[in-house]
């Protein structure tokens, strides 16, 4: 359940495009420790397919993803 | 040679090139056309945000993009003024491939662009330096158009060079590619 994950940093990025949503994440982790838990919020459809490859590329994780309407929130959990 | 050795040496020889290859991508932009350098710049800033070490070449139509609209080159000879006044002053300038219709095209996608927040060509290239996206501009197109290094966009560690840079750079690059 995503409720239970509480997000150190939550971002909007809801209306940007690509690359914004995985460009702006990018640079988010890395002002994070690892562990720490971000929340982006996004309405661009592409998200689906490119959080989980950057996260995968970049070694870290999507704990869960949580669809609202048209806003769409991936968990993330910064690894490395 | 017997067959033994022979898949010993071509196996020494993979693992050798699987190991040149860093997570790099070198990308070679020769188009002065919008939609193309949109493309080449979204794709520079994903493979950074991907942690990728990113290298752009640019070559030929593509080297006005990168003019600064508010500088100017100085001492150009008869030719240099000409291409200087027909090639675009910078990636505001730069038409789409197809359908530009005399600029109509082009400035109705930049429209449509900033309504769905799509970033545009300047804003990409701010955003490349920012992510670090290491920047080439090849020495022969500014030398055969006349343009100078001084009416050229500020750009963090930008160098000219020549085709050698770029080779050195793909050479041990996951990705390569020519847009």
């Amino acid at each position: 359940m995503s409720d239970a994950i509480k997000p150190d940093v939550t971002m909007d990025l809801k209306g940007l495009a690509c690359p914004m949503p995985v460009v702006k994440v990018s640079q988010q982790i890395k002002k994070m420790q690892i562990g720490q838990i971000l929340a982006a919020e996004t309405t661009d459809p592409g998200a689906h397919a490119d959080f989980p490859a950057w996260a995968k590329s970049t070694g870290n994780e999507i704990l869960s993803t949580d669809k609202k309407d048209t806003v769409t929130t991936f968990y993330i959990k910064k690894l490395k | 040679m017997d067959v033994q050795q022979t898949l010993d040496s071509l196996k020494n020889e993979m693992n050798q090139l699987r190991d040149e290859r860093k997570n790099k991508l070198s990308m070679v932009v020769f188009s002065g056309d919008l939609d193309k350098l949109l493309a080449a710049f979204i794709i520079a800033t994903g493979a950074a945000a991907m942690g990728m070490e990113v290298v752009q070449f640019f070559t030929f139509w593509a080297t006005p993009a990168l003019r600064d609209k508010k500088k100017k080159g100085k001492g150009k000879d008869l030719f240099g003024k000409m291409f200087g006044f027909m090639l675009p002053r910078g990636a505001g300038k730069v038409k789409l491939s197809k359908m530009n219709m005399g600029g109509m095209g082009t400035g109705m996608m930049q429209y449509l662009m900033k309504r769905k927040k799509v970033a545009s060509l300047p804003d990409m290239i701010g955003l490349a330096a920012e992510m670090g996206v290491r920047q080439y501009i090849c020495e022969m197109s500014m030398d055969l158009m006349g343009f100078k290094q001084e009416e050229m966009i500020d750009y963090p560690g930008r160098e000219f060079v020549g085709v050698a840079k770029f080779l050195e750079e793909a050479g041990d690059s996951k990705i390569q590619l020519f847009i």
